[in-house]
């Protein structure tokens, strides 16, 4: 009775856990708010697992301390990894969080094999499928992120039906499992199919797509999570896997709509193949080039710019100089604003976390939908290590890759500057016919260099 | 089908939708701390793992358990340290004199 009274707490408590979380979500919606949003998520977490730890089931303690102690030990310096390894540390925490999921249905196998259903056996396989391949795929596009291992897509011939048939591979063995729960051997094997599928599945993505698999990856952990809780029966993890795993479904819609393309292309298409042959037939044109002192006069004389980031600004860590850059024409009575895209970067809402780190004001941060209709009226758009999101081809050219694909209107603006460090096509390939127009000025250099060089002519240090 | 299914099953799909409209409302701003957040909320998972190291049935599990334990507590705690240190630099350019 006791033991049954206290389980109902324990319930309880996860009940007010799970409106805690749903709160600190809510709280998010603006900037404003969501630091209390954080506050109300500690405190549900904080109370499911001190709850937990008064659960009648355990025996002993002493693993369990000693892995929350090196848990907090990882952790720590995880939370504390500088802005533009952000995206490499979500990875790899999505990674963390599918291999706990996937963990823990593999032991809860191993210790209900005696009395585990037909239905339970299916719960079981599938929610370790998921577990694992996010695990392995996860730790892929950690890698990319962090170039330890190529951006460029790798891709062979064939791969699309030989990594269909290892997850058909996974699947099949999931059914024979449903089908014999007892036959033991099968369920190590099923795990290791899923997991080479995971890498299967990542390694042929593109660095420029990462926006997408991180939220795609990001969704898969969420619902092995609430799969979890299926198997478990634990309604604070269906609902917390629930909640992550719609937010990763609507974060890789959104960004799959910023690009125009489908889940399965991103997936299966990978970006940047096609593209190479297209881009040799470019003929010769006149591009215009311009000084530091030139771009500075330009900027100083203007009324309204609009800077456009990019992933080039991230990996030339030049967002410092960039707040220097506005921080002077803000002073000159310049209006500078920041044109977001919202697949500029590595993540979702990459650049603004790099900018607001720079302690640039976030309301000068403007999503696409926002500010291109002010494009006509700015009198220069300075693109910094940003080429597609740029790209007017894909307004106009039906044959390019990119077609439809929604982009800062750039072009529209009086002058356009680009800070570039050559005229290498980006990083899908793709010819920019931005940089041929009439009021572009190429700033070839270091983003950081050449904003700093900038800076330096406008009177800054 | 087993009753609990069906009943986290109404779960499943009302926190789903929960999920949905709650999410949809978060500003573009705010997408990194978003996944850091969700990525912190979904450690969660910490709690099953510890059952699963605290209940020692068997060595496997309890090895499984503990390495469980470690991973998802290293999310919740690095997660939510993140997204903090990220909304703190959101400022806008009212608060930014003060």
């Amino acid at each position: 009775m006791t033991e049954l009274a206290l389980q109902q707490y324990l319930d309880f408590v996860y009940i007010v856990a799970v409106v805690l979380f749903i709160l600190s979500l809510k709280l998010l919606s603006s900037p404003v708010s969501a630091r209390w949003g954080i506050l109300a998520g500690e405190i549900g977490a904080a109370l499911a697992v001190i709850a937990t730890l008064f659960n009648p089931e355990l025996v002993q303690y002493k693993w369990i301390i000693i892995s929350l102690v090196i848990g907090a030990g990882v952790g720590v310096p995880l939370g504390m990894v500088h802005m533009t390894a952000v995206p490499q540390r979500t990875a790899l925490s999505h990674a963390f969080g599918a291999m706990s999921a996937a963990i823990i249905g593999i032991s809860e196998y191993y210790v209900g094999t005696r009395q585990v259903t037909r239905f339970e056996m299916g719960e079981i396989s599938l929610e370790v499928i998921i577990g694992s391949l996010t695990f392995t795929g996860s730790l892929i596009a950690a890698g990319k992120l962090q170039e330890v291992l190529p951006q460029r897509p790798i891709v062979y011939r064939g791969q699309n039906i030989v990594s269909l048939s290892i997850l058909a591979g996974a699947l099949g063995l999931a059914v024979a499992l449903v089908v014999n729960p007892t036959n033991t051997i099968l369920f190590p094997i099923m795990v290791l199919v899923a997991l080479i599928f995971g890498v299967m599945l990542v390694t042929p993505i593109g660095g420029a797509d990462m926006p997408t698999v991180i939220s795609l990856l990001n969704s898969y952990a969420g619902f092995s999570a609430a799969l979890l809780g299926f198997v478990l029966n634990s309604k604070v993890l269906v609902v917390a896997g629930a909640l992550d795993g719609s937010s990763g479904f609507i974060l890789s819609v959104i960004m799959c709509k910023a690009m125009n393309r489908s889940f399965t292309n991103v997936m299966f298409g990978a970006f940047g193949q096609v593209q190479a042959s297209a881009a040799g037939v470019k003929e010769e044109r006149v591009v215009r080039s311009a000084t530091p002192e030139e771009a500075a006069s330009i900027l100083a004389a203007a009324n309204k710019v609009v800077v456009v980031p990019g992933y080039g600004m991230a990996v030339a860590q030049a967002q410092h100089k960039v707040r220097e850059l506005y921080d002077l024409l803000t002073k000159k009575g310049v209006d500078v604003r920041f044109a977001i895209h919202p697949v500029a970067g590595r993540m979702p809402g990459h650049m603004n976390v790099l900018l607001a780190e720079a302690d640039i004001p976030y309301d000068r941060l403007v999503e696409m939908d926002e500010i291109n209709g002010d494009f006509p009226q700015t009198d220069v758009a300075l693109i910094i290590g940003a080429n597609d999101v740029t790209n007017p081809a894909a307004r106009t050219d039906q044959s390019s890759p990119i077609f439809g694909m929604p982009i800062l209107d750039v072009d529209k603006a009086h002058t356009v500057m680009v800070i570039k460090r050559s005229m290498n096509p980006g990083f899908a390939g793709i010819d920019n016919p931005l940089y041929y127009l009439d009021q572009t000025l190429m700033l070839f250099g270091d983003a950081k260099q050449f904003v700093g060089s900038i800076v330096k002519e406008l009177g800054g240090h | 089908m087993p009753p609990d299914f069906i009943s986290n099953l109404y779960v499943f799909i009302l926190a789903g939708f929960v999920g949905f409209e709650v999410i949809k409302r978060v500003s573009p701003l705010l997408h990194t701390p978003l996944m850091s957040l969700t990525n912190a909320l979904d450690a969660i998972v910490v709690v099953a793992a510890i059952i699963i190291a605290g209940r020692h049935e068997t060595r496997l599990t309890t090895i499984l358990g503990a390495i469980a334990v470690a991973a998802s507590f290293s999310n919740m705690v690095g997660g939510f340290l993140i997204t903090d240190r990220m909304l703190r630099m959101f400022k806008s350019r009212g608060s930014k004199q003060s």
